[in-house]
């Protein structure tokens, strides 16, 4: 541990150097825990605070998990000898397809939102993320997403396609609602991921505690924030194909049918376009964990903080031109292989930086032996044997040979489990006393870890082997005359004891432990700000938001916890009864704002039931009620808005203690509800772009686009709706200056010009193929087109809704000259809104003329 | 030294090496892959496309020299090294110049690495 930075510039802010009276202390106290306590009895479902969401979030992850690989257990029975029948093929293909999905979609993804959503605000000293709310109804999605998903199967009616979905064995040949129950589940799902990484994005830039400059924030902040960013442009592509392969299902528009001029090979590149960094999100924030657990037990700073960063952003950039490489064998030009065989290769040199970083951290240190240390060098051992598996099957000519194999099975399970299952155990006994207030067991963690290393290597390192002598993936069975009876024999066994393994941690998390004292508060001795925390936990996140001056805050500066503690830091207090934290600025994380925190509400668990109803409903084709659902779970979204978000404080602004007041409601780009709706856009935004992807990809791959007997949308009717659409956006803008200057019948009269440019838009773009006859089931391209058209009407429908809402919110006095969020947010989402427009009509309109 | 202030630093310094190594990427891809579905000749010459990528390449290397550089004059900034983790303006300053010049490296790497199949690779079969 360092001496104290003696350079530290004059200016800083230190802590008040006397303490308030005693008296004081133990009010403020009291009034924080009335208000961040969970609600009790049944009303506890309402709770919002990331200390009950975030919890109920992991266990379900784990849950999934151990779901999941109770099926792999299940096929490892069927595949312990040849020929066996002790599952049926049908079962099988429904056991492994719901076995890579689950785990995917609802362990690994969720649990590093779930994990970031409990640990980010503890090591960013904020009292809680910007928007419980969003978080709790990410969680309700993932909940009514999940179980839906997971029954499937108990009713023989589990997707059986792969978890990859390819068409057109899931258009053309598997009429069941499998596929739908996938499609419409996981859209659902990657809805409420996306909402959560909007959540962890605007928490990790504008919710750091003051002065924790960029170069100081926790490595596990950087690696959280890069994998949510990733899942902002990872998870669209497989939005809008899901969207593109459900609605040829529903209602055949034919994307992928190559009889009607679609291709299947379009979801390959969309699918895996997302596919490939998912691998990614998912690795580097259970990295991320490593990254914090290393320092601790090294008792030693990260060494090469930079270098690491390097990984997370460089890793997080090049897995986005990686996705060809899963598509080898589909004939694309060799140069297309190359390049991406290129980036697929270079990928791991940000990957092996961090581990040497790692590596000479836990060399420069002097390592103190513990469980979770244990489970973080498994994870390091058995990833660096996936990720040199991984370098192989990157070099194309060596995937052509073990394409479709065990080999690739070997792979991807020693990267997966080695670069996140282990990672997340030891996170698990690292953070454990954090959530529950005592330790794990010491002796079943290593219990655990040896049977879980030993099954895994028994398990996973004969595939390699029996996937080199041809045993292909996905096949129920095995003649013996293959040579890989003794091969899968030993994997079987592997696959019990590793989850024995398994077993004896969930063991450990599920046994009583009333009579275990509380852990010591910092247990593990480690430097960053969550360790502040009391054991057992208060619910008040931090008792005072601490002014930070370095990385490892508990190590490097002195009295840093009495100071917390007896609140001499920022908003000791709670005196209005409001729950409160401190918004900061994105590089230096010098305060700006005060920001109100929404307490419990049962509206975001109504949101996820009524929106997820729409799903649901549509899997079975009940089109009406699904409508009918979404519509409701508008209005109670609506209702939401107007109840919990942007309310006019009692007073402009408040003192936060140390001598500083700053301002309670922002707008604009200053407001955390601008960075929340600029994230979502620009997912909405890729989404799109993917479907214009695919619009150029079918031009690309196919001779006859647009097709001879196809008449395109024409020009006129879409170059009108672009006016006015132009028309509806200025008189947007106009209504807010008109607002911001209290002009309020010019507001008025630009908000309804506004929205009847806007009716008169979407009426004018369904014109131009509508007026041509374009009939989107007869050819890719006319349902290309009308897809884009449909897409730009609802991306235009979402702003007027939002249009109304203002106008609404402006007659009822809740939105005034000063406070406007609702106004500029809006503002932001018609920017978004022209966007599209002009690029449907560039495309539809104008690239038929060019070409 | 107003150019440390926070007003003058942005997160997108460290957003546009890849992105630099993004674009060349995509162009290139795209370039290869039009190319050979329209344009190429009967025996699948890249010909054209190979000079385009080699273009792409130099562009591009040569931003990445410019932010590289750059990035390398922010961390060198009143000759201190690193880890820059004081709590200052003038720390944050280097540690994102060199952050930036660290991603710099790596985009080019990458690069080097594309053009290289171009190098080799002369057909679309």
């Amino acid at each position: 541990m360092r001496e104290q930075d003696a350079e530290r510039p004059s200016g800083d802010v230190q802590p008040l150097a006397e303490a308030p009276p005693e008296s004081l202390q133990r009010a403020q106290a009291e009034r924080l825990i009335e208000v961040w306590d969970a609600p009790s009895g049944w009303r506890y479902w309402s709770a919002v605070n990331n200390t009950e969401v975030g919890v109920w979030y992991t266990a379900l992850a784990f849950l999934f998990l151990l779901y999941a690989g109770v099926l792999a257990l299940l096929m490892r029975i069927q595949l312990a000898v040849p020929n066996n029948d002790f599952l049926s093929a049908d079962f099988y293909n429904q056991a492994f397809t719901v076995h890579g999905s689950v785990m995917m979609f609802l362990f690994a993804i969720p649990i590093f939102e779930a994990v970031a959503v409990v640990l980010m605000p503890q090591m960013l000293g904020a009292r809680d993320l910007p928007f419980p709310r969003l978080a709790a109804f990410g969680f309700w999605c993932f909940l009514i997403g999940g179980i839906f998903l997971c029954g499937s199967i108990f009713f023989d009616a589990a997707p059986r396609g792969g978890w990859f979905m390819y068409p057109p064995l899931t258009s053309a040949f598997q009429p069941d609602i499998g596929p739908d129950i996938w499609l419409l589940g996981f859209s659902f799902i990657e809805v409420a991921a996306i909402a959560s990484a909007v959540e962890l994005i605007v928490g990790a830039l504008k919710c750091r505690p003051p002065g924790m400059r960029i170069n100081l924030i926790p490595l596990y902040a950087w690696y959280a924030l890069v994998g949510a960013i990733m899942i902002v442009f990872a998870f669209p592509p497989l939005i809008a194909g899901s969207m593109m392969l459900e609605v040829e299902r529903a209602f055949h528009w034919p994307f992928f049918d190559a009889a009607r001029g679609g291709d299947p090979l379009l979801w390959q590149h969309l699918f895996w376009l997302f596919g490939h960094p998912e691998v990614y999100i998912i690795f580097l924030p259970s990295i991320a964990l490593v990254a914090m657990i290393v320092p601790t037990f090294a008792r030693k700073p990260m060494v090469g903080y930079g270098w690491v960063v390097l990984a997370a952003i460089g890793t997080g950039f090049l897995s986005f031109g990686l996705w060809v490489h899963h598509m080898y064998t589909t004939g694309l030009p060799g140069v297309s292989l190359g390049l991406f065989s290129a980036a697929s290769t270079a990928v791991a040199i940000p990957t092996g930086v961090q581990f040497f970083c790692f590596l000479a951290t836990l060399l420069a240190g002097r390592v103190v032996r513990s469980v979770p240390m244990l489970w973080v060098l498994g994870s390091l051992a058995i990833f660096v044997l996936g990720g040199l598996t991984g370098v192989m099957v990157a070099i194309a000519t060596f995937d052509f040979q073990a394409h479709d194999t065990y080999f690739v099975v070997a792979h991807f399970h020693y990267v997966l489990i080695g670069g996140a299952i282990f990672p997340l155990i030891a996170g698990l006994y690292y953070f454990y006393p954090i959530v529950a207030d005592r330790k794990l067991s010491d002796r079943l963690g290593t219990i655990a870890f040896w049977l879980a290393f030993v099954g895994f290597n028994l398990t996973f390192l004969p595939m390699h082997l029996s996937g080199l002598r041809g045993m292909p993936r996905r096949v129920f069975t095995y003649p013996s005359q293959l040579g890989v009876d003794d091969l899968n024999l030993t994997s079987s066994v592997g696959a019990f004891v590793l989850a024995a393994g398994i077993a004896v941690v969930v063991w450990d998390v599920l046994r009583p432990k009333r009579s275990q004292p509380y852990a010591p508060r910092n247990p593990w001795n480690a430097g960053t700000l969550e360790w502040v925390q009391d054991m057992p936990a208060k619910p008040w996140g931090i008792r005072s938001i601490p002014e930070i001056d370095t990385r490892y805050p508990l190590w490097d500066q002195p009295n840093l916890l009495r100071d917390i503690d007896e609140g001499r830091f920022y908003l000791p207090d709670a005196e209005e009864g409001k729950r409160e934290t401190l918004v900061t600025s994105v590089v230096d994380a010098q305060p700006v704002q005060c920001q109100r925190l929404p307490g419990p509400s049962f509206l975001p668990l109504l949101s996820a039931v009524t929106v997820g109803g729409f799903f649901v409903f549509g899997t079975f084709g009940w089109w009406r009620l699904a409508i009918l659902s979404f519509m409701v779970g508008i209005g109670l979204i609506c209702v939401w808005l107007w109840t919990g978000t942007a309310l006019h404080p009692e007073k402009p602004d408040k003192d936060v203690g140390l001598g500083l007041r700053l301002p309670l409601y922002l707008s604009g780009t200053a407001s955390v509800g601008w960075w929340g709706t600029f994230v979502t856009m620009l997912a909405a935004f890729t989404a799109y772009v993917c479907i214009v992807f695919g619009y150029f990809f079918f031009w690309t791959v196919h001779e006859d686009f647009p097709p001879a007997h196809a008449s395109g949308p024409g020009w006129r009717w879409p170059l009108v709706s672009l006016l006015l659409f132009l028309a509806a956006w200025s008189a947007t803008l106009l209504a807010r200056r008109a607002n911001a200057r209290d002009e309020v019948a010019l507001h008025y009269g630009a908000q309804l010009a506004a929205l009847g440019f806007s009716v008169a838009a979407g009426a004018a773009l369904l014109a131009g193929p509508l007026t041509t006859h374009m009939d989107p089931t007869r050819h890719a391209y006319e349902a290309s087109v009308w897809l884009l058209v449909a897409w730009t009407v609802l991306h235009l429908g979402l702003a007027v809704i939002m249009s109304a809402f203002c106008l609404v919110a402006r007659a009822a006095g809740r939105i005034t000259a000063r406070y406007d969020i609702d106004l500029h947010n809006t503002v932001l989402v018609w920017h978004f809104t022209l966007l599209t427009a002009a690029m449907t009509v560039a495309v539809i309109a104008g690239f038929p003329l060019a070409t | 030294m107003s150019s440390v202030d926070e007003e003058h630093a942005s997160l997108w310094a460290l957003a546009v090496p890849p992105l630099i190594w993004a674009t060349h990427f995509l162009l290139s891809y795209w370039t290869a892959a039009v190319w050979c579905a329209k344009f190429a000749d009967a025996g699948g010459s890249l010909a054209l496309a190979r000079l385009a990528i080699a273009v792409y390449s130099a562009l591009a290397l040569a931003a990445l020299a410019l932010t590289g550089y750059q990035g390398y004059r922010r961390h060198h900034l009143e000759q201190r090294a690193a880890p820059h983790d004081e709590d200052s303006p003038e720390s944050r300053y280097r540690f994102m110049g060199y952050a930036a010049m660290l991603l710099s490296g790596l985009s080019a790497i990458a690069i080097v690495y594309a053009t290289l199949v171009v190098l080799y690779i002369r057909s679309c079969v």
